[in-house]
């Protein structure tokens, strides 16, 4: 493999709750540009992972840099440089678009010039300048979903982590919006992301399966797919997925 | 169906005592708060009618007067820390917060008292805190009264601004009389119908009142379920305070215990009436919370004659005080503990209060809705 | 008289249209799927058939109880578990079985049969709070306490969503033993792969019925022949798909982009040399079958 920039760096992370443990030393390292899919089964310590690498929680130990910054001294550094995108796209529906993409911009430090400037831009590639002052109760899903990611761009991060970012979406959007998640990613961004829709691991560069708080398996979907002899990404996971012993 | 009937109510009851004992916040304010809430009012406001501080200008200076003085200071109420010397003097003193009551003494104190038996003493008090100012005047009233008498006189006239007559059968002067009957009042309203409220409204919010309410569960029964372990548990409290107020306080129990129980059940199905009304209206545990605060809470303490006397109140605000359920609970177990007297004067408080119940449950059954939205 | 008939139901709220005047049918026994993205109508249809919410216009009924009007008969017959997780988080396991027996008149031991399989799953974990279990277990435990009095009708909306792909599989599992049962069941995904494992499906999208059929019958009125096309960079790949004129319609699909054509005459050769002069020479272009998924973007599209 060509040497690539390392983005995301993890060496035996461990995190506990109390006697429960989420996540059992997990080893792993994420490439600049790199699309990298995190599955596992509802409670498998996915969550935990992703709160970790984003700042929000402390690990209980290992060594842990995101961006370049450590996971225990600079979260605060770690939340400047990424973006986060959940599957309730927390945007304000109460407000407009506008007001929406000026509030997270104003959020990430954008001002002035640079903030007005960056409002346009981001109107213009959503083709949305039209609809600037609608409220976004108004917008359709797939528009919301949109313009939710590109407001969790809107810092221009090195990582974006998104946690399930296509629920319940209909399919061509969420084929759109994979669309989306490439082309962002083809331009040098990271991108982290979780689904439970099986189809979207195969367009993932490398994906890990995380069974019971442990990584069971780490590579891209076509590795996975000859390792575990299977024909999709859908086999592969049940056949590892079944092997949980939590409930 | 019938046979099966007390088993869903049980089943309802069950559920809800669970949900009541696992968490412990829950129990710490249904247990917890009515006795903290309780020795905390009764505390802070016996403090408060202790030590004040008051001023004296006394224009005779003889024996008599200062005599007097002596055994306001003694009685245990009245610090006597300012002495005036002009009538100019009294406003600054009470506005300035430095005396919370004036006494003055009318020239020639002594021998009016003994030669014309009319001597006059104007007791002043500081009616920004209406509650105070009266306990004060009616506790120096008394005083001088018994200093009167001990002087072989009976027509030392005291004339305070205003005596309550509620004084007139609180012999010992004890503050928590008042306080106790109140604070009843609101913490049964605010656990019965707040937890109601509040309880029915996380029904909702969970999503679990979709599945009760596609079920073969009528509304009443539903509504039944869930306030049944309420009542118990509002009546449990009631008893506590009670026996606290009786226990702590020296609260006297003149009238009859069943009479007495039997309003305090009627205010808590007030209560809990009040809570289903409000759940009716709400669709979030925080509005239900909301509602019950601004909607009981500050009436309950402001309007109810709880702090505020209701006849010191605007004619507007006691026309208010008469809509809200508790001044009719507190005025009835007044009547019942203190006074002593039986359900002759206490049947206007309670027909009040039955019609009250009426008039939600009518409310809320209307209100309530056999479908989502 | 078949158990679930909708007749021109529409609703609508404030703003949107939820459901257009939409109309079917579901069999006595059948496990019929409701699929459709988030928005399409699938709640609204859903809680309407429960009795929870009244239509503007149309009428539906189970098993002849009119939905408006028989309401209090309605909920005798009905299972329905809501979208949301609907159980009591601070009660157990177990203590959420009872509850919900006791609200039906019903006790756990009377249709134990019904249950007797996905509690089997449960029973190691009967003591546990119902908010500490996993989100498999915790649809797996509002299955049963939608099944415990035995309905002859079960709605179910939405039971999958957000729920692991093994863990979905095996809910699907327990619906089809449901069925063997029985009982109806309705059911309503927003994942097209579920389809297939339901005997018959109605595609809806904004408020409206696209198709009604058996998953195969769907897939056999697909219009266009559809090409599966393979190659390592799926999506320059797709870029340039879009550029060429014979291109009708390209999207990814997992490793293959499936490709219809405006063009009879195309074939697999001509589709693989022509992308072969255009520099993707190590593609593969197969005729396929398409899947549920691929009809309803397609049905989606003519939608709009």
């Amino acid at each position: 493999m060509e040497k690539k920039e390392i983005i995301i760096e993890v060496e035996n992370l461990v995190k506990k709750f109390g006697q429960f443990v989420a996540n059992d030393n997990l080893t792993f390292k994420v490439f600049k540009g790199e699309i990298f899919g995190f599955l596992g089964a509802n409670g498998a310590g996915k969550t935990t992972a992703i709160r970790i690498l984003s700042g929000l929680l402390e690990p209980t130990s290992g060594k842990i840099s995101v961006a370049g910054y450590n996971a225990y001294s600079q979260r605060d550094l770690i939340k400047a440089n990424i973006g986060y995108m959940s599957q309730k796209f927390s945007l304000y529906d109460d407000l407009t678009v506008r007001e929406n993409i000026r509030f997270f911009g104003g959020i990430y430090g954008l001002y002035g010039k640079i903030l007005k400037a960056r409002i346009d831009e981001l109107l213009s590639d959503l083709k949305m300048t039209e609809f600037k002052d609608d409220l976004i109760s108004s917008l359709p899903l797939g528009w919301k979903q949109r313009l939710s990611f590109s407001i969790a761009m809107i810092h221009k991060p090195v990582i974006i982590f998104l946690d399930e970012p296509t629920g319940g979406v209909d399919p061509i959007t969420r084929r759109s919006f994979w669309e989306m998640i490439h082309s962002v990613a083809n331009q040098g961004t990271t991108v982290f992301v979780t689904t439970h829709y099986m189809d979207e691991a195969e367009y993932c560069d490398r994906v890990t399966i995380m069974v019971d708080g442990r990584i069971e398996a780490l590579d891209s979907p076509a590795n996975l797919k000859k390792t575990f002899n299977a024909n999709s990404m859908d086999e592969v996971f049940v056949m590892l997925a079944r092997k949980a012993k939590s409930a | 169906m019938n046979n099966s009937k007390p088993n869903k109510f049980w089943g309802f009851a069950l559920k809800e005592f669970r949900h009541i004992f696992r968490d412990k916040r829950t129990l710490l304010i249904i247990f917890g708060m009515p006795i903290a809430e309780l020795l905390i009012f009764g505390y802070v406001v016996t403090n408060e009618i202790k030590d004040a501080n008051i001023a004296i200008l006394d224009k005779s200076g003889d024996y008599l007067s200062q005599k007097l003085t002596s055994k306001l200071a003694s009685s245990g109420y009245f610090i006597p820390t300012t002495y005036l010397y002009s009538e100019n003097e009294i406003e600054p003193v009470l506005r300035s917060g430095k005396a919370k009551m004036v006494v003055v003494y009318e020239p020639n104190f002594a021998e009016k008292f003994f030669r014309e038996k009319n001597a006059a003493i104007q007791i002043i008090t500081d009616a920004s805190e209406p509650n105070t100012a009266s306990l004060l005047a009616n506790y120096a009233g008394s005083i001088i009264n018994s200093f009167a008498s001990e002087n072989g006189a009976n027509e030392l006239r005291s004339s305070p601004i205003d005596i309550r007559v509620r004084m007139l059968y609180n012999s010992e002067l004890k503050s928590v009389f008042m306080f106790v009957p109140g604070t009843m009042a609101l913490i049964l309203m605010l656990l019965t119908a707040m937890m109601t409220a509040i309880s029915i409204a996380r029904e909702k919010e969970l999503g679990t009142m979709e599945v009760l309410l596609v079920s073969p569960l009528k509304p009443s029964h539903i509504v039944l379920g869930k306030v049944l372990p309420y009542v118990g548990l509002a009546f449990i409290n009631a008893l506590v305070i009670l026996f606290l107020g009786y226990t702590v306080f020296d609260l006297p129990m003149r009238g009859s215990l069943a009479l007495l129980l039997l309003v305090s059940f009627v205010f808590i199905i007030l209560a809990l009436s009040l809570g289903i009304f409000i759940s009716t209206v709400s669709k979030t545990q925080q509005v239900a919370m909301f509602f019950s605060m601004i909607g009981l809470m500050l009436p309950t303490m402001l309007l109810s004659g709880f702090i505020f006397p209701i006849e010191n109140m605007p004619l507007v605000l006691q026309w208010l005080s008469a809509l809200m359920p508790p001044r009719w609970f507190i005025s009835a177990i007044k009547t019942i503990m203190i006074k002593g007297e039986g359900i002759a004067y206490v049947w206007k408080e309670m027909l009040i209060m039955i019609g009250m119940i009426v008039f939600f449950l009518t409310l809320s059954i209307k209100k309530f809705k056999v479908r989502l939205s | 008289m078949n158990p679930i008939i909708v007749n021109k139901l529409a609703k609508s709220y404030e703003k949107v249209n939820a459901l257009k005047g939409i109309s079917f049918e579901v069999e006595d026994g059948e496990l019929f799927g409701l699929i459709g993205p988030d928005g399409a109508g699938k709640t609204t249809l859903i809680r309407i058939l429960a009795s929870l919410l009244l239509p503007d216009t149309g009428k539906a009924s189970l098993v002849g109880n009119d939905v408006v009007k028989d309401f209090h008969e309605i909920r005798k017959i009905v299972g329905y578990m809501p979208s949301r997780f609907s159980l009591y988080t601070d009660l157990t396991v177990q203590e959420n079985l009872e509850f919900f027996a006791g609200v039906f008149g019903s006790t756990i031991e009377e249709n134990y049969y019904l249950i007797k399989d996905i509690y089997h799953m449960l029973e190691p974990f009967k003591g546990r709070l119902a908010g500490k279990l996993s989100g498999g277990m915790k649809q797996k435990l509002a299955l049963s306490c939608a099944l415990i009095h035995k309905p002859k009708i079960l709605l179910l909306d939405e039971p999958t969503t957000g729920v692991d792909a093994v863990s979905r599989k095996e809910f699907w599992a327990m619906l089809g033993k449901l069925k063997a049962e029985g009982i109806t069941i309705l059911v309503s995904t927003p994942y097209m792969d579920e389809a297939s494992l339901c005997d018959r499906i109605a595609l809806i999208d904004k408020g409206e019925i696209l198709s009604v059929n058996t998953p195969k019958g769907i897939i056999a009125l697909f219009p266009q022949k559809l090409y599966g096309i393979s190659t390592p960079n799926s999506f320059s790949l797709l870029n340039h798909l879009r550029t060429l004129p014979i291109c009708k319609d390209a999207f990814l699909f997992g490793q293959e982009i499936h490709v219809t054509t405006s063009n009879s005459n195309i074939t697999c050769e001509s589709l693989h040399d022509l992308l072969s002069n255009s520099g993707f020479t190590n593609s593969t272009v197969t005729l396929i079958e398409p899947t549920v998924e691929d009809c309803f973007m397609q049905l989606m599209g003519n939608n709009r």
